[in-house]
């Protein structure tokens, strides 16, 4: 035989393929072993994850937060990788159901695989459960409930939403607290989804249920030395300005001298500029400057002496908000104080938060600015408690928006489920089969819910199910007494958003994965070739 | 490889012989056509409505998945030389038609493959690429003869929508075919000029946002940059804005010649000080006098500059993209300057609205500039659930971009779901039996060769593809109409003029030239000389 009969090679080296079966094998193992990895952490009773850095093996991370775990693990396998990202967009856009979107992914997936034993066209399933999810979707429209017209209906509607999607997380002991914090705060923004005015500030020490919600903004930073440490009526200059040493900005210069008395009178000029450029700083007529990178003695010196309060190396994202709570400008040349919006607040006061000197400043001129304060015993509680905090307002900001909401527990799918198999029950063909399985997949959510909380999951489905044939459509899983009730009563209610998210983005992901037939993957870059 | 002298002393011909193998002849041509159906048999599955997606992963394990054939040979780190022409035939088509990049791979695989056949009959290559090229005539003769017109104004565009949609069918954007086959219709029209029948691509910019479901996807009048402005307070809309659009960094400048600026007493520290400030008094000053109210430029800013623009209200964008530069210079009727000194009001571009934008939770900001004065430009807004669905988006939108251009170009078209390649097939049959000798075998080759499209096409539908095809054979004999395609979707008619499916009459006659010229370049090689261990 010629080696001319041997099958062709034709990618490069060290670059693999899988075809059909094997490419499609390999996309469900990939994806179907990352949603269950993720789906342990799923509601009320989910467990947390222990991520450790492989750089720093000091540094770890514990958390619950579906796109924080998803975000740090490292994957090779491409299907996975998909629901990675669908997972961050989920983030991004809503900021909650990050760990659902990827647990209905995957369970989409599980009943593909099925359905591809079966022998049913790819294409087929899509078909199926494109369908499928344009009804789930317009089911959900129909049983979601707006509030738009209540004020004082949403407050408490806003409340639940925030209690149960704290009830997932660290906070669950004290989510009544968070939940006040939370819906405070976003009420605050009357209607903007700006979350930048909302500061978090993190202080180890203390327990979690005495955070707190602080009026106006909280800088970490301190006040200059001997300056006062309460000013009222504060007139704040906001500044980007170089105040350590102002060097000339044209290209080439250095300085060129030739004897110590010529060095001193140019280091006296220096000092002059810099003190003029103080000058015209206290010309604007304020009683505190605020600067975003270091001040250095001379020019805080002088600052004192003219009773102008100066705190330095507040950094960008701190000079940002300040500049957005006081309303001034942020300014870097000095020389028309009269173009200059000055930035107002009525008290900046020194206070303490444990051990640790802070700054406040209330009374300023945009009251939606708060600052949360979150106290806890150790580093990875308050950074998983302000990851769900971030999770919570995220959603309310959103829901203010479009006030909607759907029930929880189960509910939402379970409707969703017996409305799909309901249409299905009057399509003929492969595609019936198809849609059976989403509906299938749908039901899966609660069930991986009630088992994460160790109950028989499947026993409390199925009477779930029951319940809902016989009309009591509102009934849902309580994990905390591992019983069906009435979830209206229990008040357990979620973001219509979320819900509507996570369908459509797992069915886009789903679709996205059982159209390919084919992986090619490159040789890895090899190290040092640039 | 030797070759002995009178003595019986080898002469070297090739170098380094012994680590190079060598194939010659009919077994140079099978490794060659082999290669190429490797490639053509990859592709065959991503043909049609139901065709499939394929993933890709690149070198440093980022995820495409596409259906598009150019995307999917151009990143499949391709060794094989044969297979590189195949890549590169695809790309031919891409650059030329931007549509129809699978077929004429595969259609390319199949002519090589009959060829096979013909080859072991004992024909000689060049005489089979004498009835391909022949047969390819009579092909492109035929099309010319069948194809239909199709009639569309600026108002009425809903025959161009259909051609659009046909392109987008077999994308993963095929649940929203009509509002995106839409757009991109609008967007072509938008830009087009139809009496000239020119398009002009560069006016059309893509842009890509992930969140929202591709259905969200829009057609926005005017351009879109992925900025924000330089200064948080500065204005966040500007009705009929005139736009300067600056190439030169906010900053003192930096001479390219090599100097140095010694400072060696205090006048002379004081002298710079002065001139350092009033660089920058200088620059916005030009600026403001200028009668500017948008400052777009390709560089950075100083802070003291930033601070001067915000007090001269002259919102500003920096780090703007040399590419996006150019467009808003196109589309405002803006000149860019390269220079402070030489801004003038003349060279101001105008626009109704510029406006800053931020979308979801996370801070992202978008700018955009409205009612372009000068020529009409728009931005398809693509969105989708992960990064992936957008750029696949993006890819499918160009596609169906590149087809309406076309139609704008010459409104020819023929008939889709495989119904063109039947009828060209059945015409090749009739011919090929008035012309004598060895080439009626090749030009036979060529029509078998011809049915490969439309086999795929019914396979990856699910049918049984060879009783399919030769039933819409039959069809079209009987009936002598050349629409007769296959049902890919199960719609109930194989006549493709009901089900609105077709192409444009240059894309088809391109892929039959490039793919015959394409077999006919492979069949000519018949020696083979690599290194060994290679491929």
């Amino acid at each position: 035989m010629s080696e001319a009969y041997q099958p062709a090679r034709i990618l490069n080296q060290g670059s693999t393929q899988e075809k059909a079966e094997g490419a499609r094998l390999s996309n469900f193992v990939g994806a179907i072993a990352l949603s269950d990895l993720i789906s342990t952490t799923l509601g009320p009773k989910g467990m947390d994850k222990i991520l450790q850095s492989p750089s720093n093996l000091l540094d770890s991370t514990i958390t619950n937060d579906g796109a924080t775990i998803l975000g740090s693990i490292q994957i090779s396998n491409p299907a996975a990788k998909i629901l990675i990202e669908i997972s961050k967009v989920q983030d991004d856009e809503i900021g909650d159901g990050t760990t659902s979107v990827v647990v209905l992914a995957g369970e989409l997936l599980k009943e593909a695989e099925k359905l591809i034993h079966k022998r049913i066209h790819p294409q087929t399933i899509i078909k199926g459960f494109r369908l499928a999810k344009n009804i789930a979707i317009k089911k959900l429209r129909e049983i979601a409930q707006d509030h738009s017209e209540n004020e004082e209906d949403l407050k408490k509607y806003l409340k639940k939403i925030a209690m149960t999607i704290f009830s997932t997380k660290i906070l669950t002991p004290y989510k009544s607290i968070f939940a006040d914090l939370a819906v405070e705060s976003i009420l605050r923004l009357k209607g903007s989804t700006n979350l930048e005015s909302i500061q978090i500030l993190k202080k180890t020490g203390g327990l979690l249920k005495e955070s707190y919600i602080e009026e106006g903004f909280v800088l970490d930073k301190k006040l200059g030395v001997g300056q006062p440490k309460r000013i009222e009526n504060a007139k704040i200059l906001v500044a980007n300005t170089s105040m350590d040493y102002d060097k000339i900005k044209i290209f080439g210069s250095r300085v060129v001298v030739n004897s110590s008395s010529k060095l001193a009178e140019i280091e006296e000029e220096e000092k002059k500029k810099m003190l003029r450029k103080c000058q015209k700083i206290v010309d604007h007529g304020i009683n505190v400057f605020i600067n975003r990178q270091l001040i250095y003695n001379l020019p805080e010196q002088f600052f004192t002496d003219h009773g102008v309060v100066s705190i330095e190396h507040a950094d960008f994202a701190g000079i940002e908000r300040l500049s957005l709570v006081t309303g001034g400008e942020i300014v870097s040349t000095f020389d028309h104080p009269e173009l200059v919006t000055l930035g107002t607040a009525k008290v900046i006061e020194e206070i303490m938060i444990g051990e640790d000197k802070l700054i406040r400043f209330s009374g300023c001129k945009e009251p939606s600015a708060c600052t949360i304060v979150l106290r806890g015993s150790s580093k990875q509680i308050l950074d998983e408690a302000e990851r769900s905090l971030h999770d919570g307002l995220a959603v309310l900001s959103q829901m203010v928006k479009n006030p909607k909401t759907v029930l929880g527990a189960g509910c939402t799918e379970i409707i969703m489920a017996q409305a799909i198999e309901e249409a299905a029950k009057e399509t003929s063909g492969k595609i019936q089969i198809a849609m059976e399985s989403f509906a299938r997949a749908l039901t899966r959510i609660p069930i991986i819910i009630a088992s994460n909380a160790g109950y028989d999951a499947e026993q409390l489905v199925s009477e779930l199910k029951t319940s809902h044939y016989k009309g009591n459509t509102t009934f849902g899983v309580d994990v905390m007494e591992g019983k069906v009730c009435d979830v209206q009563k229990l008040g357990i209610i979620e973001s219509f958003l979320v819900k509507q998210g996570m369908l459509l983005k797992a069915s886009e992901a789903t679709e996205m994965i059982l159209r390919v037939d084919h992986i090619m993957s490159s040789a890895p870059r090899r190290r040092g070739m640039n | 490889m030797l070759r002995y002298d009178s003595s019986g002393k080898p002469f070297i011909i090739i170098r380094d012989q012994d680590q190079k193998e060598r194939l010659t002849g009919s077994e140079a041509r099978k490794a060659n056509i082999l290669a190429a159906m490797t490639v053509a048999n990859l592709m065959k599955t991503s043909i049609g409505p139901l065709g499939m997606d394929k993933i890709l992963v690149d070198q440093d394990g980022e995820v495409t998945a596409t259906n598009d054939g150019a995307t999917i040979l151009k990143n499949m780190q391709v060794e094989n030389p044969i297979a590189k022409l195949l890549v590169e035939l695809s790309q031919g088509q891409d650059d030329e038609i931007g549509d129809g990049t699978t077929s004429v791979v595969v259609f390319a695989g199949a002519l090589l493959e009959e060829s096979l056949s013909l080859l072991e009959k004992g024909i000689h290559p060049s005489k089979i690429s004498e009835g391909y090229e022949k047969a390819c005539d009579i092909a492109v003769q035929h099309l010319i003869s069948i194809c239909d017109k199709i009639e569309f104004d600026k108002e009425d565009c809903s025959s161009l929508i259909k051609a659009a949609k046909t392109s987008l069918g077999s994308k993963i954007v095929n649940q929203y075919t009509d509002k995106i086959a839409k757009i991109s219709v609008e967007a072509v029209l938008a830009v087009a000029d139809l009496e000239r029948k020119d398009v002009r691509f560069d006016l059309i910019k893509l842009e890509g946002k992930t969140g929202g479901t591709l259905g969200q996807t829009e057609l926005i009048d005017g351009i879109i940059i992925p900025k924000n402005f330089s200064h948080p307070q500065m204005p966040k809309q500007i009705k009929n804005a005139k736009i300067a659009i600056l190439t030169c960094p906010f900053e003192p400048p930096k001479p390219k010649t090599g100097h140095k600026l010694d400072i060696d007493s205090v006048k002379k520290y004081k002298e710079l000080l002065e001139i350092e400030q009033n660089y920058f008094k200088k620059m916005t000053d030009l600026v403001k006098k200028s009668g500017a109210t948008v400052v777009l430029c390709q560089w950075g800013f100083d802070d003291e500059a930033n601070h001067l623009l915000l007090q001269k209200e002259l919102p500003a964008v920096r780090w703007v993209s040399g590419t996006d530069i150019e467009l808003i210079a196109i589309a405002t009727g803006a000149r860019i300057v390269p220079r402070f000194s030489e801004l003038t009001p003349k060279k101001l571009g105008k626009a109704g609205m510029v406006t800053e934008k931020s979308l979801g939770t996370t801070d992202e900001k978008m700018i955009v500039i409205e009612k372009c004065s000068n020529t009409k430009t728009v931005t398809i807004l693509v969105k989708g659930g992960n990064k992936m669905v957008v750029e696949e988006g993006k890819r499918s939108i160009h596609d169906a971009l590149c087809v309406t251009r076309n139609l704008i170009k010459d409104n020819r078209i023929v008939y889709g779901g495989g119904a063109v390649e039947i009828s060209c097939s059945v015409a090749l049959n009739k011919a090929s039996k008035e012309i004598k000798g060895i080439e009626q075998y090749s030009i036979r080759a060529f029509s078998q060769a011809l049915l490969s499209v439309p086999i795929a096409l019914a396979s990856n539908s699910g049918l049984n593809s060879l009783e399919a095809v030769s039933e819409i054979q039959l069809k079209q004999m009987k009936e002598e109409k050349p629409f007769f395609g296959i049902d890919c979707l199960s719609k109930g008619t194989s006549n493709m003029k009901e089900q609105n499916v077709f192409d444009t009459l240059r894309g088809k006659i391109q892929q039959f030239l490039l793919a015959t010229q394409m077999a006919k370049m492979i069949l000519k090689i018949d020696d083979i000389i690599r290194p060994t261990g290679q491929y």
